[in-house]
């Protein structure tokens, strides 16, 4: 530890033994200090995780006594193979892609709404409030109100605007083709403001000396796009990417609220899919194999992210 | 962008050319005509939620939609306090948001100021140890919580929305940042003025740090004021929801055809927040935009 050989370093050699008693005194205050955070994450961090390993091992239909299935991983096998609760599953893990599909989009949105905003012009802060507005509101509203944009009948706002084109109305949310698109079409309004405050510090912070310079050496605002603001937000966008990805894998608000998961379960991610079998059906085992295999994929997207927060430091 | 804008205005202000300034103001009204729809389109949804929240049952209804209510209900906002018992979810979500916020920045506080201010034993295990708890997310651990809260006879009890979000690896992370700032002689001159640790902690450094309380008290307040999944689980009794239980229930409900009243109880739901929102928007987007942090 580069600290500890900084201060030994500074004290005359004499005075090290009473130092160390010093060390010792410090230690013993510096953990009472992190006693509070490391309870707490002991208690509901450390232990729920190993438990949900161990429990994944575990047929545990809820009233019934957990009964342990052996190191074959069965609860696993069951959920990759079964006739009849595999292609449940299968189709659950594609619906978590699909909904992922959302991120790309809100990613592609935000950039350009935040090149928009990137001016300085009068009122340009409303507008930035504007855009940011749904991002603090609470889901849960949103969706409520979303719900109602969707109402399968004319006089929902979506299907009243179609009419007004001369189109058929539609069934939005309970339309099996239509309910993923509609969830994802409320993920990027939600979520587009976020997106564009950290893609606007990422902006600000290319040095305007760059853009000069490649202008001096003739280039117009698409190669000034192409070759100075895409290759420095780079960073930006990785990490707004994993981030992204991170929440859409955990999404689960809306689906609860617009859809639970149907219909016909073309809403029902893997996310959604644990809180049934936990909640809804009971099966606590099945439920912690499906969050077992949740946590790897989340924990490769946050590896990814924690390498772009060291890229991005880097640049700065 | 704005580079082009300025040169064009300098070429405007030698008096030699008129045409780029006039390119200028066609390029300026353009962006507020583009700018100014696309935030339109974006209020769209809350509009549409304040009109609504004002229309009566056969207006809601009405075809084709109003934009505005002909008979402004504004008792739709008293009556969902007499549908639903919002007045107790209301006080549900305050306690446990002003709990977690009070409990967790302490807890924050007190571990950012041993990694930042104390050298101890096991400092870079204890650190990585905190950091790893942000790897593990709350829906892996959603079904042994739920299970430990079932043991310890936590469900429906305020302890069961408190108690697991008092400590939160992101906040110590930031504050200890925040505390490296200040300067180390700082700390020998108090201390040689007879200044014990604790003191220095309360009196000296947490006054200087305080944006950076302020913005995790926010993100505090608002996770939790915001959060869904673990109260949904871990309340079952009525009077014990929080207010986006409470919403869910409530829109769920037999019938579901209320929408006046839905919409009304969506917009006091949200009101809190933004309002907070406004008052302290400038922190909150800054420290937002540097830590690049949303949830919790």
């Amino acid at each position: 530890m580069s600290t500890k050989t900084k201060i030994q370093g500074r004290l005359p050699a004499g005075q090290k033994r009473r130092w160390w008693r010093r060390w010792g005194e410090e230690t013993f205050a510096a953990y009472l200090f992190l006693l509070p955070s490391l309870v707490i994450f002991i208690a509901f961090t450390f232990f729920p995780a190993v438990y949900s390993v161990v429990i994944s091992l575990f047929r545990w239909n809820m009233p019934m006594q957990p009964v342990f299935l052996g190191f074959d991983f069965e609860n696993y096998v069951y959920l990759f193979t079964d006739a009849i609760e595999g292609p449940i599953f299968w189709k659950s893990f594609l619906n978590t892609f699909y909904f992922a599909l959302g991120v790309p989009i809100n990613l592609f949105v935000s950039l350009l709404i935040a090149l928009l905003l990137n001016r300085r012009m009068r009122g340009v802060g409303i507008f930035r409030t504007t855009f940011f507005l749904p991002a603090i509101t609470s889901m849960t509203a949103v969706s409520v109100v979303w719900l109602w944009l969707f109402h399968p009948a004319q006089y929902g706002l979506f299907n009243s605007l179609l009419i007004e084109l001369g189109l058929p109305i539609q069934r939005w949310l309970r339309d099996p083709l239509l309910a993923m698109p509609c969830l994802i079409g409320m993920g990027v309004w939600y979520g587009m403001g976020y997106n564009i405050i950290i893609f606007l510090a990422g902006l600000q912070s290319i040095p305007r000396t760059y853009y000069e310079a490649a202008k001096i050496d003739g280039a117009n605002q698409l190669s000034l796009f192409r070759h100075v603001t895409w290759p420095l937000l780079g960073p930006t966008l990785f990490y707004v990417l994993s981030v992204g990805m991170i929440n859409s894998l955990k999404a689960f608000t809306e689906i609860d609220v617009m859809t639970q998961g149907g219909p016909l379960g073309s809403t029902t991610t893997l996310a959604y899919y644990l809180y049934q079998n936990a909640f809804q059906f009971f099966q606590m085992g099945k439920a912690s194999a499906i969050a077992v295999m949740l946590f790897i994929m989340l924990l490769l997207l946050t590896w990814i992210q924690f390498r772009f927060i060291d890229r991005k430091v880097h640049y700065e | 962008m704005n580079d082009a804008s300025a040169r064009t205005s300098r070429f405007s202000k030698s008096g030699k050319m008129n045409w780029p300034r006039f390119q200028k103001l066609a390029l300026d009204l353009l962006w507020y005509v583009v700018v100014i729809l696309l935030a339109l389109a974006v209020m769209v949804p809350f509009i549409w939620m304040i009109v609504t929240s004002l229309k009566g049952q056969t207006e809601v209804f009405a075809y084709p939609p109003t934009w505005i209510p002909q008979q402004p209900q504004w008792e739709n906002y008293l009556d969902v306090w007499q549908e639903a018992p919002f007045g107790r979810y209301f006080l549900n979500s305050t306690i446990v948001a002003v709990s977690v916020t009070i409990g967790q920045l302490t807890a924050c506080v007190l571990a950012a100021f041993a990694f930042a201010r104390m050298n101890f034993k096991g400092k870079n295990t204890m650190f990585l140890l905190f950091l790893s708890t942000t790897m593990i997310s709350s829906q892996v651990t959603l079904v042994p919580s739920y299970l430990i809260m079932r043991s310890l006879n936590w469900i429906d009890h305020y302890q069961a929305l408190i108690v697991p979000f008092l400590a939160n690896a992101f906040g110590v992370f930031m504050i200890r940042q925040s505390f490296r700032t200040v300067p180390r002689e700082l700390e020998e001159a108090a201390i040689l003025d007879g200044c014990g640790r604790f003191r220095f902690l309360v009196q000296i450094l947490l006054p200087l740090c305080k944006p950076i309380l302020a913005s995790q008290a926010l993100f505090a307040f608002m996770g939790n004021w915001n959060s869904y999944l673990w109260p949904l689980i871990v309340t079952n009794r009525d009077d014990m929801r929080t207010l986006q239980i409470g919403l869910r229930y409530f829109v769920s409900g037999e019938g579901g055809t209320q929408w006046g009243l839905y919409m009304a109880a969506a917009v006091l739901i949200s009101v809190p927040v933004i309002l907070i929102y406004f008052l302290v928007q400038k922190t909150f987007v800054e420290s937002m935009a540097s830590t690049g942090l949303k949830d919790i």
